[in-house]
């Protein structure tokens, strides 16, 4: 094993991982805000990706447009998901709000084979986005520089919105005492709009560029993106930003070298995060950058 | 109590004649739908007793569920069987050679899949509410991976083909009335009620000098033992089991039955079994092409699912308690009901 292999790898963890901060941020800001597992997260990604895809494919969209649409759409969907399903189970006991959100997730899945087929279907990618840099064995993919880029831009903004900012402010106050905000004057239904926007926005560009990277969209393709991302969420500490991208990129640094220190493991790769995520339960529940949990 | 145990005992021998009489007449797709019932109704109530009744979210029932499966499929199968079957690794040396009865393998399974839950209640019981939830989905996730991966053991993701297809109606609907009867007394005991006792509110029960440890143990590792038996008999009924069987997607069906029924009542998760089943298959007309006011539809695959999945998030909006909240069935209130619905008809 030498040098050039072991930065190779890490480049490859890297976009992973990067690819799983940017879907972990949004699970963590909805956790966060109404304490609620969005199982339905993942499968944003997926409707992300094809919205993606039939505006480039079958309508012969420009890429930036049909992205833009793609995102927007998906912010919606993100809204109408918590007005439609999650607001009604507000006040009711936490498990009855995951219920709901594991059956918005299976809505969501089987309603994509119901409209649009199981058959996986090609994602173009932009010729942006094609090519690699080469230095000696070294392949960089202009994918994963963008993939960096764009990840590192968004934490950045994502970071400001949540500490500048006073819909922020308003996010940061609802995961500590929700009852306390609302008496306080704040529109409470508004700012959990607000971050099921954020947090769509996040997962569909992920999804999108997902999709670059494993070109192959179908219904069922958001299920394990969005359980790892969730690893990564609570691997990072629950409610924090900066954690879930922490989280995303250690939890894609570790699948990508272990398959590439064990070859012959690379089957146990989806096994890897869950292992994570146990021990980490087991030893510090808050994970790495999580504040100790009200009790 | 001696009138209920006249009824019930009646009702059991009513339900045993119609299941001769189904045995002998029934096509076998009718047979097969009884067959499944039982099935759904054993783990969806033990799957009951450890989220409804325990109040311990639980994602991973079909992680035990497969485990009984393979464990009873891979010991029944006979050494030439599984020679031929396990193409790509040879399997590992002791199951290479055992075969045993089909009984023996179902109570294999049931402990091996019980043992199991034994020994991770350690480590899930660590975390309560939704976090138990991920560990334990994490956990089926994890056996989805074993089971697709440990070639030399579960055959990968070929499964194992050619079981004896040794469940009968009769084996499944007594083990079927078994585990009801094993549910139900097990709730009306003491450690039942330390079960609700964690359920309504752990600190006050630990307070009052339950174990609230050994009690969620409890309901999970007897919950696992029989999900691990129905895996059983549910791999003797299809006779062909793969890795694919047993996803998170089972869990779901099973979280569909045990909600729509009611969560912590026994009858629910009965009742919601015998809907799904039954749903389920009548349901299978919209995947089919049909014929509506004179136009000619196609079917839709995956409309069912769909419904299903409505159905969930429909109930827990509107309707949270499902359709027997937490009561259970009793004589006396089939009786009283019996009574009322006859004054209002000679009323009438």
């Amino acid at each position: 094993m030498d040098t050039a292999f072991v930065i190779q790898q890490l480049i490859f963890g890297i976009t992973l991982g990067c690819l799983y901060s940017l879907i972990a941020i949004g699970y963590t800001m909805v956790y966060g805000v109404i304490r609620l597992i969005n199982f339905a997260h993942g499968d944003l990604l997926m409707v992300a990706a094809y919205i993606g895809f039939f505006g480039i494919v079958i309508y012969h969209l420009p890429w930036p447009v049909a992205f833009g649409i793609s995102i927007l759409l998906t912010a919606a969907l993100g809204i109408l998901i918590d007005r439609g399903a999650y607001k009604p189970l507000r006040d009711s006991p936490r498990i009855s709000a995951l219920i709901t959100a594991i059956g918005v997730s299976f809505l969501l899945e089987n309603l994509g084979i119901v409209i649009i087929g199981g058959r996986p279907k090609s994602f173009p990618r932009p010729s942006l986005f094609e090519g690699d840099l080469q230095f000696d064995q070294l392949i960089l993919p202009y994918l994963s520089l963008w993939v960096l880029g764009i990840t590192v831009m968004l934490l950045t903004l994502v970071l400001l919105i949540v500490h500048r900012t006073r819909v922020g402010m308003a996010m940061r106050a609802l995961s500590r005492d929700f009852e306390t905000v609302r008496l306080m004057g704040v529109d409470v239904d508004r700012v959990i709009s607000f971050t099921f926007v954020l947090g769509s926005s996040l997962a569909a560009v992920g999804g999108i560029f997902w999709c670059m990277k494993y070109p192959a969209v179908e219904p069922f393709m958001g299920v394990i993106p969005g359980l790892k991302a969730f690893v990564a969420a609570v691997l990072g500490g629950i409610g924090s930003v900066s954690g879930a991208a922490l989280g995303g990129l250690l939890l894609g640094l570790a699948e990508v070298l272990i398959v590439a220190i064990q070859p012959e493991w690379s089957g146990y790769r989806d096994a890897v995060a869950f292992t994570i995520l146990i021990a980490i339960l087991l030893t510090r529940p808050t994970g790495i950058m999580g504040e100790e949990l009200p009790k | 109590m001696t009138r209920d145990r006249i009824l019930t005992a009646a009702a059991v021998g009513i339900l045993l004649a119609f299941l001769w009489f189904a045995d002998r007449t029934f096509s076998a797709y009718s047979i097969r739908i009884l067959n499944t019932i039982a099935i759904f109704s054993i783990v969806a109530v033990t799957y009951n007793l450890i989220n409804g009744v325990t109040g311990q979210f639980s994602l991973g029932p079909n992680a035990f569920i497969a485990i009984g499966s393979y464990t009873s499929a891979l010991l029944t199968l006979s050494p030439q069987e599984k020679a031929a079957s396990f193409i790509i690794d040879p399997i590992v040396w002791p199951l290479s050679v055992i075969s045993v009865s089909f009984p023996v393998s179902l109570i294999a399974a049931g402990v091996l899949a019980g043992l199991i839950a034994f020994l991770i209640s350690v480590p899930v019981f660590r975390v309560r509410g939704d976090y138990l939830a991920i560990v334990t989905l994490g956990f089926g996730e994890v056996m989805q991976v074993i089971t697709n991966n440990a070639v030399s053991i579960t055959n990968g993701p070929l499964g194992l083909k050619g079981l004896y297809p040794h469940t009968t109606l009769w084996w499944s609907w007594g083990l079927c009335i078994f585990t009801i009867i094993c549910t139900v007394r097990l709730v009306n005991s003491s450690y039942g009620r330390a079960m609700k006792a964690v359920r309504e509110d752990e600190t006050a029960a630990e307070a009052m000098g339950i174990d609230a440890f050994w009690t969620k143990t409890l309901a999970f590792t007897f919950s696992a033992f029989f999900a691990g038996v129905a895996g059983g008999l549910l791999a003797h009924l299809i006779t062909t089991i793969s890795p694919s069987l047993f996803t998170f997607f089972l869990t779901f069906n099973l979280l569909i039955i045990i909600v729509v029924g009611g969560l912590g009542s026994t009858t629910g998760a009965l009742i919601g079994a015998v809907l799904f089943a039954w749903g389920g298959e009548a349901l299978r007309v919209v995947e089919e092409p049909f014929t509506l006011f004179g136009y000619d539809l196609p079917g839709i695959p995956g409309m069912r699912m769909v419904i299903f999945s409505a159905i969930l998030i429909l109930t827990m909006i509107f309707a949270r308690s499902g359709i027997m909240g937490r009561r259970e069935f009793s004589w006396q209130a089939a009786i009283d009901l019996g009574s009322t619905l006859l004054q209002r008809i000679r009323r009438t």
